[in-house]
């Protein structure tokens, strides 16, 4: 009897905790605060010799990056005084939590993430007077809606890339140029349990992307910004695939390296990185862009709005930007660069042409990744898209 | 030299003795100032952190940036209680947890006995030094050790190979696998202790009453030794249960940790609403464990 009474008592426990957390949620509400977009940061010298003298005082500098981005770091060290710390994200969606932190001073951001950042406050506009390298980046890149606002850029553009179809060549026929082998019935019987895919809500513009090519009644146009029923179809292409699919990568690059190294995984998508390293290790793989077109990215460097070393970050901006590190990173990670200069100092004298960074026509089926938005970021007041939050919703589902 | 000066002074005049009959004659201040560290960690450090995620349960975030709004709502727990799949990834997970569990009892019980009743004392040791030693190597590197393993092209793989077998390694059955490797130890040292208490005398007396060995295992030793068992199974029930590193690098299937994870970065309050489940199957096992007699075990 006594014992029952005290199983009894921790459940009652339990439910007064429950309710006492909800009335401190509630309590709490319509206290927040909206984030107030300064367009200053302070503690930035108001000069290039300022900010250069002030970031020897700093000393160090913490970046988000995608791996692999944060190049000739003990070089930058030596010239600015600035030691360069970094941390890899996974998803742009990691990666906007570690920013809002507050432990970080700007990091390499993707489109679906500079679009919310901006919105958001966490990042800044930038003075490119203080980018020294500003005037040889390609201009085809600036002023998009994914790195600037109102024609003020937020940020140093850094390099682009698109998702690659990757396979192994001893499994899959060398000449493929089409997703179909990850999405078409009897593919995907073919490559059952073998097929890796990124594990983010944003893949399903992927699967959009698809759609648009071979479903064209559907009417998608932006793979990124999808009504309902455009919506509802690409999910119900993802729940279909997943139960053929081996692995999802969470972005995590050494786990899909391992995978295609042992033969795990023979065909999916991957970030150019993986491909570079997984021919330094002379495992047979191949990638393409198929001829449906596929999702990409064009990356940032920004600056936190309340950074703490603001001076040697924008260092970095400029650093990032010189032709040096923009040969270093291009070849690297395997993407195109944004300064041209960069591709007299590669060490493949061809890589600006085998990625193509002087051919526009070549990117234009190339969706840089953004943010779904309820508004399908267009001026149509018409049209309703699904938002992030049900991007999100469904992935959780898709994944089962 | 200090004990000759403390008998020569005036017990008064030194602060100390001061200080320890201060402490004598007020119990309540000494209770407080040998628990004052632990209560504040616990209380302010864990169930404070632990109180700050579960309050953003009762939020939501916006749809668009997914920044946290603080406004009340209850929606989160709604979605997961409609929403299957919410459903499906508890269900699996806890399944997952108690079919750990069970392997590890399985394991784990002949060794400890045979640790406990059969080995010389040098054996004993060695063995207590053989369960704890992967305890000493990095998780990470166990679980990527697991993946090569588990491959396609793996060790597993190779020995079936000639049998014309195939193991799918990266299934929920590796993952199971991998689990029962990983806290193996945290079952047998329970196990093992509480093999040990148990006095030579029961089972002499069993046998002088004319039970023979089995009778004496199933009547005296298993009872005596079943709470020892339910305390280790704590340790394999709830590491499992909230364990996403090893589901993310072994299976392609969602378990509770990974949900989390990944919605702790884009719907925070999601996440959060989510992070009930565990805690409430884990308050349900600790009842029952506390029923079953194993907290005098641990």
């Amino acid at each position: 009897m006594r014992r029952r009474s005290h199983s009894g008592w921790a459940w009652v426990a339990l439910g007064l905790l429950v309710a006492a957390l909800a009335v401190v949620a509630a309590g709490c509400g319509g206290g927040d605060e909206e984030g107030e977009a300064s367009t200053e940061i302070e503690g930035l010298g108001s000069s290039l010799e300022e900010i250069q003298a002030n970031a020897q005082e700093e000393g160090e500098v913490n970046l988000i990056q995608w791996p692999g981005y944060a190049v000739l770091t003990d070089e930058f060290t030596q010239k600015t005084g600035c030691k360069v710390n970094t941390k890899d994200g996974t998803t742009s969606d990691d990666m906007i939590s570690l920013l809002q932190s507050g432990a970080y001073d700007g990091g390499s951001f993707s489109g679906n993430a500079t679009v919310r950042l901006m919105t958001t406050g966490d990042v800044v506009p930038i003075d490119t007077e203080y980018i020294t390298n500003w005037d040889d980046i390609q201009e085809g890149i600036k002023n998009k809606d994914y790195n600037s606002r109102d024609g003020q850029p937020y940020g140093v553009p850094h390099g682009r890339g698109p998702n690659y179809l990757m396979f192994r060549t001893d499994q899959v026929p060398e000449d493929t140029d089409s997703w179909n082998v990850i999405w078409d019935d009897d593919q995907l019987e073919k490559y059952k349990g073998k097929i890796s895919i990124y594990d983010d809500s944003i893949f399903i513009a992927d699967a959009a992307v698809y759609l648009k090519a071979t479903q064209p009644d559907l009417g998608i146009d932006n793979p990124y910004q999808l009504t309902q029923e455009q919506f509802d179809a690409a999910v119900a292409l993802l729940k279909k695939q997943a139960p053929y699919v081996g692995e999802y990568w969470p972005g995590d690059v050494v786990k899909q390296i391992q995978s295609y190294t042992n033969g795990d995984s023979v065909v999916g998508t991957t970030w150019p990185y993986q491909y570079v390293e997984l021919q330094k290790a002379n495992a047979p793989v191949a990638i393409v862009k198929p001829k449906e077109g596929t999702t990409g990215w064009s990356d940032t460097w920004m600056v936190y709005s309340q950074a703490e070393h603001p001076n040697c970050m924008y260092l970095w901006m400029d650093h990032m930007a010189s032709p040096e590190a923009q040969a270093a990173v291009a070849e690297a990670f395997g993407e195109a660069p944004v300064n041209l200069k960069a591709c007299d100092l590669t060490k493949n004298t061809n890589h600006c042409d085998e990625y193509h960074a002087d051919d526009e026509s070549w990117w234009d089926d190339v969706y840089y990744w953004t943010t779904p938005s309820e508004d399908c970021a267009d001026d149509d007041d018409s049209t309703t898209c699904k938002t992030q939050a049900d991007w999100q919703a469904a992935w959780t589902e898709i994944r089962g | 030299m200090t004990s000759v000066s403390l008998g020569e002074a005036s017990p008064r005049q030194s602060p100390g003795r001061r200080l320890s009959t201060f402490l004598y004659r007020h119990p309540r201040v000494r209770l407080w100032s040998l628990l004052a560290l632990p209560v504040l960690w616990l209380g302010v450090v864990y169930l404070g952190s632990l109180l700050v995620l579960l309050v953003s349960a009762f939020w939501t975030s916006d749809p668009f940036t997914a920044k946290l709004v603080h406004e009340f709502t209850l929606d989160n727990f709604r979605r997961i209680i409609e929403s299957p799949v919410y459903r499906d990834v508890a269900w699996r997970t806890i399944k997952m947890a108690a079919l750990v569990t069970i392997a590890c009892a399985v394991l784990a019980f002949p060794l400890a006995y045979y640790m406990a009743r059969i080995a010389s004392t040098r054996v004993r040791n060695l063995l207590v030094v053989a369960v704890l030693m992967p305890l000493f190597g990095s998780y990470l590197v166990k679980a990527y050790a697991w993946r090569t393993i588990l491959s396609a092209e793996g060790a597993i793989n190779w020995a079936l190979d000639p049998l014309g077998l195939e193991f799918n390694g990266y299934s929920n059955t590796g993952l199971w696998l991998v689990f029962t490797y990983l806290w193996l130890p945290y079952m047998v040292l329970p196990v093992y202790a509480g093999l040990e208490r148990i006095p030579e005398s029961l089972l002499e007396a069993s046998a002088d009453l004319g039970g023979r060995s089995v009778r004496t295992f199933f009547s005296v030793t298993l009872p005596l030794v079943f709470p020892a068992v339910v305390a280790g199974s704590i340790f394999t029930f709830s590491l499992t249960l909230g364990d996403y590193i090893a589901p993310v690098l072994i299976s392609s299937d969602q378990f509770i940790g990974t949900v989390i994870y990944r919605e702790y970065g884009t719907a925070l309050p999601v996440a959060a609403a989510y992070a009930f489940v565990p805690i409430a199957v884990i308050v349900g096992y600790l009842l029952v464990a506390r029923k079953l007699k194993a907290f005098e075990s641990l």
